[in-house]
């Protein structure tokens, strides 16, 4: 470990598993649940997310001293309404079909809590490296789960990973679809998305014991 | 040394090993176990969960038989093989051509349905080390019925998993689920396929396969069978008697269809005090009244000949409790003891809200042509909420007159 600390390295290696912030904090359910039709869309969330809490933390955290805490809400809200309009516009210029399926759960990236929470809960009181890696470690976390729903999703749902029609095409009746499979429509509906997240819940805290709370 | 005694040797010989759970579930479904309770005193009843559980499945007989009639019977009809049978005893109905075409399709189902679920079962209760629950005794006898007979074997297999595992083993087993394991199957399959489960092909044996050698350019005419409901959600008339809906010699899912042998083994049921006749009474009100609102509407000409609910609407009320599969989910589905209401206001209120929301679904929602399904799962949800309030309400009221007493 040249480059990272014991203790950095674990900002960022925790919130992939014991600490993460779907499954165990439950945070940022709502996009989880919207954006989880397609990969392709819950890739590109987790990448947004990415960079606004990563940034936003560095911001805030070199803030921290100075912003009184009585208005701090209101100031970490500007913080993140301004990067998200940056990766809002980014996304408009460079991928515009995907921005408009995505478009207003992008603006809702604000709203998500696991941002708020880090802001409150790390960057406050840490410093700006450290804060980085939190944004980075947190952001991964949700966006893995993000990744592992849409795969199973998209999957399930419409037959495909990314566009690609990996089982066959339906309507021709190729692939795995010449002997009678079908795709699950309710895969694309978002219960199914919760139930996905609840699975992944019931494995992990299957395999750690640790994490089941009374 | 009976056979019995072997077995529970066999039993005692084998207690630590891992897969005992799975013995004992067969073992005691045809023995009663050599055991007794340790401490405290107990009622001695001969009614266990199995003896509950076989009463309903025997309940379901006749409608399970009568649904394998009916397969073949819609199958020849709708190629124009036999004649109608005007009735219940009509002589075409009761042939052995049409059980033979039944029990092609049925017996599959149920055997498909009892097996996967028993596995699921048997294999959560080897991972939990606990005995194998009883619970899917029902839910597998429950799941034939309420499909369309052509429903795809490896579509039932992957719903039945769904159930059991989501419905019910994640809530900790037979017992404690929420929903009513059954009916979560068939909204599975429902959001899941829903070209399987509704339209006008997918009710009678082999019209969709007709369809498909159809499109495929062959010369053969289309058989289509839309049920009842289907077709007065379209504003069409419809084709049969009202004798033939009570009879049930309509298209619909296998077991639903006739109202007359659910009612039979309603009367079982509440005879055999399984049952509640309050949820079963209570929901065909609330059926009842909603058609009463609807006709209401129609005859104080709110809504005319020109609307999407006019067909629906202008049903005669007590047709409702006729078509469709609204006396079965009432009677098999609404009653099951775990998800409704335990107390009995609160069995009036849940039962009469079911049927009211039933009729409700049906009429304004024609993407859900049968609105039983929604509502049972909807007030399975709110039953144990209707319970706290039936109980709080009966707190306060004590509390008042032990206030009205002591001062």
């Amino acid at each position: 470990m040249g480059l990272l600390s014991k203790k950095d390295a674990k900002l960022i290696t925790d919130p992939l598993a014991d600490n993460n912030p779907i499954t165990i904090q439950v945070l940022g359910i709502c996009s989880a649940l919207a954006i989880t039709a397609e990969l392709k869309a819950s890739i590109v969330m987790a990448v947004s997310v990415m960079a606004v809490l990563a940034i936003g933390n560095v911001v805030i955290s070199l803030m921290r001293n100075i912003i009184p805490s009585k208005i701090r809400i209101i100031v970490q809200l500007v913080v993140v309404a301004a990067l998200v309009i940056i990766v809002d516009q980014v996304l408009k210029a460079f991928a515009y079909e995907l921005s408009k399926t995505l478009s207003v759960f992008v603006g809702l990236i604000i709203t998500n809590c696991i941002i708020m929470g880090r802001f409150e809960a790390f960057a406050l009181a840490n410093k700006p490296w450290q804060s980085f890696l939190d944004g980075i470690g947190n952001a991964a976390g949700y966006g893995l789960i993000l990744i592992i729903v849409g795969f199973f999703r998209e999957l399930l749902g419409s037959g495909t990973l990314l566009g690609f029609k990996v089982l066959g095409d339906p309507i021709e009746k190729t692939g795995l679809y010449a002997i009678g499979y079908e795709n699950n429509g309710f895969m694309l509906l978002s219960p199914m998305a919760l139930i996905v997240v609840g699975i992944i819940i019931w494995i992990q805290r299957s395999r750690n014991k640790a994490l089941i709370e009374d | 040394m009976g056979l019995k005694n072997n077995l529970h040797n066999f039993k005692e010989k084998n207690k630590d090993k891992k897969w005992i759970p799975g013995f004992n579930a067969l073992f005691t479904f045809l023995y009663m176990p050599n055991e007794t309770t340790h401490n405290g005193t107990h009622i001695k009843a001969a009614d266990d969960l199995k003896r509950t559980m076989n009463t309903v499945i025997m309940a379901l007989v006749p409608c399970l038989i009568f649904g394998m009639f009916n397969a073949g019977y819609q199958h020849y009809l709708a190629q124009g093989l036999i004649e109608s049978a005007n009735g219940f005893l009509g002589a075409s109905f009761w042939t052995l051509d049409n059980l033979v075409v039944g029990l092609w399709k049925v017996l599959p189902l149920v055997i498909v349905s009892y097996g996967v679920g028993l596995a699921v079962e048997f294999v959560f209760a080897i991972i939990k080390g606990h005995e194998v629950e009883e619970g899917y005794l029902v839910t597998g006898m429950l799941v034939p019925l309420i499909v369309p007979v052509d429903i795809p074997l490896w579509m039932l297999s992957v719903a039945v998993i769904f159930g059991v595992v989501i419905g019910k083993e994640v809530f900790g087993g037979t017992g404690m689920n929420i929903l009513n394991p059954a009916l979560t199957i068939r909204a599975f399959l429902f959001f899941a396929y829903p070209t399987w489960m509704s339209g006008d092909k997918v009710w009678i044996h082999g019209a969709v396969e007709r369809d498909q050698m159809i499109a495929a350019g062959q010369n053969v005419d289309a058989i289509s069978g839309e049920t009842i409901l289907g077709t007065l959600a379209q504003g069409k008339e419809v084709a049969y008697s009202v004798w033939d809906m009570f009879c049930g010699i309509i298209p619909g899912s296998v077991g639903e269809t006739s109202t007359l042998l659910i009612l039979v083994g309603a009367v079982f049921l509440i005879f055999a005090k399984i049952g509640s006749w309050r949820i079963m009474l209570s929901s065909v009100v609330g059926a009842l009244v909603m058609g009463l609102i609807f006709n209401g509407l129609v005859s104080a000409e709110v809504i005319t000949e020109g609307s999407k609910f006019y067909g629906l609407m202008s049903t005669e009320f007590w047709h409702h409790l006729l078509i469709g599969g609204f006396a079965f989910g009432t009677v098999f589905m609404a009653t099951d003891p775990v998800t409704a209401s335990q107390t009995n206001k609160g069995k009036w209120i849940y039962g009469f809200l079911i049927g009211f929301l039933s009729i409700m679904i049906r009429v304004f929602n024609p993407a859900y042509p049968e609105g039983v399904m929604l509502a049972i799962l909807l007030m399975n949800v709110f039953a144990p909420t209707i319970d706290h309030y039936v109980v709080q309400g009966n707190v306060k009221k004590r509390m008042k007159r032990l206030k009205a007493k002591t001062a």
